[in-house]
């Protein structure tokens, strides 16, 4: 038996050649504006940490009758002296989330007994008619940890990467790597602080698993440039670094598009929880792509790389090798 | 593109097996009941997040343990001297030291020598080169010191660990219908988690209330009427009655035995009295020092001290009763007798039996899913995969045809290999790593996206279908491997470094990022493999 083929629709201009660093300057003045606002807010507005790193207490609630009626929960929570207590509507309107700030430590209880007993008089106060879905409350010494945490793992997660990208290239790829991740998670911070979004354990997953997304893209056309390198042995690197782009790119748009499908249906689709942790992502992939192809790519040029790289690998080996 | 039999049949021997190892997630309980046992019957494990449950993070006092070794040895100490006749002014302790001053500064290295007989080997001396838990010296100031060492706070507290992560399983247990998951984490941390239950103050309560009972001497000539007047003997205190508490007594302040020691607590009743009472157990070492000390003290009295820890801020010790030794009791068994209902024995019993937490246990971390949200959790879950699923499938076929549908099947294959494995190892799915599954989708497509293209690339080139494919999978092979690999450095990071959902996410996409690299070389190459072989003509159309 014969089995047909119906082939796709290969929509990409393959035979044309980006010529993306000689218009490098747009391109650096968007990434830098954009980066720019992203590092202002980050350093006046500051990132909204969740309980996770700030400590506190977090109640999400369903009423059983109808939407909540928020300003009358307010007045209620008002009354139990519990410092800050923020009240924010959800998506549905009978659900509701309740924040409570850290309490300090009173006479004869530790921060963390009072913490406690906080959440426990809301859920008191709340009543019948409320249905208490979520409760998280974190003590003030494990959100000092689990920051330092999250800071240590995407340090670690950074370092892993740059050892590795060295190794497998040089190390001007690997600092181009890492100058191009630095954008994408300073890029996604800054969405979180403009927006003041809640940041919390969630959200650190979401970066590290970005930063992997975002060098899995680097590295793609980093592979080629060295395929390049091997090939055309005498190219200018500008040139060179244009066709590689360019050769990977259907690639790129293919690859990204799909990962984005996916994420913004997690985005729409997925609970209250994660909102954040698709959020996180849905910036981060739009910014790797573009990290790749306008950060990581001219950074190739800019610090220059190593002309000479026969003797190493076997991938440049044009010479068919069908055994079929 | 050439696969031997023996390949093909070990690449369908894997796709079988995660098939059949995923397959069990999407039954329900009530099929897999008569599911036939050679096949694999395990689900995942839903985490928290999803099925709704209590977790909570409990953190030991240190400084409590510390404080109670300290003074347990200074207790030592003074028997330890006094037994060898040395004698001394000052007994005291500092935050981590127990110093005594001798009468005769002569006496020093002899009392070095006794006191030195205290300290034990870590690791019970089976470790050696491991040191001593406590250290024996004298400082600048005179003082016979003896400290604990850092080995040996370290070895206590794992000891405590152990030892309240057990208290904590037996109390919570007591309940019988929860089923919790009790970790230590970190040197002085216990995670309990109970799935199905998001009750925590009940789960504080059953894990807060302590009893602590221990035995101690009565000063054998002085009343606690006349210490209070007078001065308080060093090295005792005074405990109020439980019954009566305007009756106070005054006792040793060390324990001869404590209440870990006791193996067995039952409640009974008197055979003279019929008064409900509690029989009680202790282990071999205790029984021996028990045996000894009731001894030495027939016809005095000795009081069972049951400490309930704190209460409302304060310490609540109260002494249950104040037998007289008639006799000394060698078996190691015994009855404390307490003017208690029966109801009351029966409690106490099962806190006796329970132990006693080593130390107190503070609730640092409280987190709670109720039911309903897991649910929907799910139930979002499953949506926002299917609908992701649905349209990448419908994406990469409008681009590859055919070569898209080989693409999907491998996806799915993929998604099997990890659901499967991931349930075979038990590992546990949190909301994250949802998100990490349907990421992994995303990923997964790239290989065949990076195959795909290659191929098309070699055809543009001149190249002949066959050729252009088996030099397409093989030139993406480098590309792909560096790609996931360094995706993984971030996944293993994150499993290395996270707690929690974070952990739960890196499994997942580790797990898929091996699944992908499997199927990418595999899978979708066996399929376009075969789908050359069917062709009936040596000139295969070109297939992208």
């Amino acid at each position: 038996m014969s089995l047909g083929v119906f082939r796709g629709v290969d929509f990409w201009p393959h035979n044309k050649t980006f010529e993306l660093l000689s218009f490098r300057r747009p391109f650096v003045i968007f990434t830098s504006t954009l980066l720019l606002i992203a590092l202002t807010s980050l350093f006046t507005k500051g990132l909204n940490f969740g309980i996770d790193f700030k400590g506190g207490s977090l109640l999400e609630i369903q009423s059983k009758s109808g939407p909540v009626d928020i300003g009358d929960l307010r007045s209620k929570l008002s009354g139990l002296d519990l410092g800050d207590v923020q009240i924010q509507g959800l998506d549905r309107p009978e659900e509701a989330l309740i924040r409570i700030e850290e309490q300090p430590a009173a006479e004869g209880a530790s921060a963390d007994e009072v913490q406690q007993a906080a959440a426990e008089k809301v859920k008191s106060t709340l009543g019948e008619s409320i249905e208490i879905r979520r409760v998280e409350v974190v003590g003030p010494g494990v959100s000092n940890e689990l920051k330092q945490a999250g800071i240590v793992a995407v340090c670690f997660a950074f370092l892993g990467i740059l050892l590795y990208v060295w190794f497998r290239f040089e190390w001007q790829f690997g600092v181009a790597a890492i100058v191009a991740l630095v954008h994408d998670i300073a890029l996604t911070l800054g969405a979180f602080s403009l927006l003041q979004l809640d940041f919390g354990l969630n959200e650190v997953a979401a970066l590290l698993t970005l930063a992997g997304y975002s060098i899995n893209d680097t590295v793609v056309i980093f592979d080629r440039v060295r395929e390049n390198l091997r090939r055309y042995k005498k190219m200018p690197l500008k040139k060179l670094v244009d066709i590689s782009v360019s050769e990977t790119l259907s690639r790129t748009v293919i690859t990204s598009g799909s990962t984005l499908f996916v994420v913004l249906a997690i985005y729409l689709l997925g609970s209250d929880v994660i909102h954040g942790f698709a959020f996180a992502l849905l910036i981060g992939i739009v910014a790797g792509t573009w990290s790749t192809v306008f950060i990581a790519a001219p950074m190739l040029v800019w610090i220059g790389v190593k002309r000479d790289w026969s003797g190493t690998g076997s991938a440049a080996q044009p010479a068919a090798t069908a055994k079929a | 593109m050439h696969f031997s039999r023996l390949k093909i049949f070990f690449i369908s021997l894997v796709c079988l097996m995660g098939f059949l190892t995923a397959l069990p997630n999407f039954l329900s309980k009530e099929t897999l009941a008569w599911w036939p046992d050679f096949l694999p019957k395990k689900q995942l494990n839903l985490g928290l997040d999803l099925r709704g449950g209590a977790y909570l993070l409990l953190q030991m006092d240190a400084k409590e343990l510390r404080k109670d070794w300290l003074d347990s040895l200074r207790g030592d100490v003074r028997k330890q001297l006094r037994d060898a006749k040395i004698r001394y002014t000052a007994l005291g302790q500092t935050a981590d030291s127990v110093r005594v001053k001798l009468v005769d500064p002569e006496q020093t290295s002899v009392a070095l020598t006794q006191l030195r007989k205290l300290a034990q080997p870590i690791g019970g001396g089976m470790v050696s080169g491991a040191g001593n838990d406590i250290e024996v010296d004298t400082t600048s100031d005179g003082f016979v010191r003896v400290t604990p060492t850092e080995a040996g706070i370290h070895q206590r507290s794992t000891n405590a660990a152990a030892a309240a992560i057990e208290v904590v399983r037996r109390r919570i247990d007591a309940v019988g219908t929860i089923e919790p998951d009790i970790v230590r984490q970190g040197a002085d941390r216990i995670l309990v988690q109970v799935p199905g239950f998001d009750d925590t103050g009940r789960l504080k309560e059953l894990i807060g209330q302590t009893a602590r009972l221990s035995f101690h001497e009565v000063h054998p000539q002085m009343s606690a009427e006349e210490a209070r007047q007078t001065r308080i003997p060093a090295g005792f205190v005074i405990y109020p009655d439980q019954d009566d508490p305007t009756h106070e007594y005054l006792l040793q302040e060390s324990p001869v035995v404590y209440g870990e020691d006791l193996t067995d607590a039952q409640p009974s009743f008197d055979s003279n009295t019929n008064e409900p009472v509690i029989t009680f157990r202790f282990n071999q070492k205790a029984a021996r020092i028990f045996g000894e000390y009731s001894s030495r003290n027939v016809g005095r009295p000795f009081a069972i001290v049951l400490d309930n820890g704190v209460i409302d801020g304060k310490r609540d010790v109260k002494v249950l009763s104040a037998p007289v030794i008639r006799e000394p009791i060698l078996g190691g068994t015994g009855q404390i007798s307490g003017s208690f209902t029966v109801e009351e024995a029966n409690n106490l019993a099962i806190q006796l039996r329970s132990g006693a937490l080593p130390t107190t246990l503070t609730v640092i971390e409280e987190r709670t899913v109720g039911p309903s949200l897991g649910a929907d959790s799910i139930q979002a879950g499953i949506l926002s995969g299917v609908v992701g699923s649905v349209a990448v499938a419908v994406f990469i076929i409008f681009a590859y045809g055919l070569f898209g549908i080989f693409a999907i099947v491998a996806v799915a294959v993929n998604l099997c290999l990890i659901i499967g494995a991931m349930s075979m190892i038990g590992s546990t799915l949190t909301l994250p790593g949802i998100a990490g599954l349907v990421l992994t989708v995303g990923m997964a497509v790239d290989s065949n996206v990076l195959i795909y293209e290659r191929i098309r690339e070699e055809m543009r080139n001149g190249k002949q279908p066959i050729s252009a494919i088996d030099s397409g999978f093989d030139r993406a092979l480098a590309t792909i491997v560096d790609s996931n690999l360094t995706t993984m450095i971030a996944g293993l990071v994150m499993f290395w470094l996270g707690s929690g959902p974070v952990r739960g996410f890196a499994v997942t996409l580790c797990f898929g990022i091996i699944a992908t690299m499997f199927t990418a070389f595999t899978v979708t190459r066996l399929m376009v493999s075969l789908w050359i072989a069917s062709q009936k003509t040596r000139k295969i159309p070109a297939p992208l």
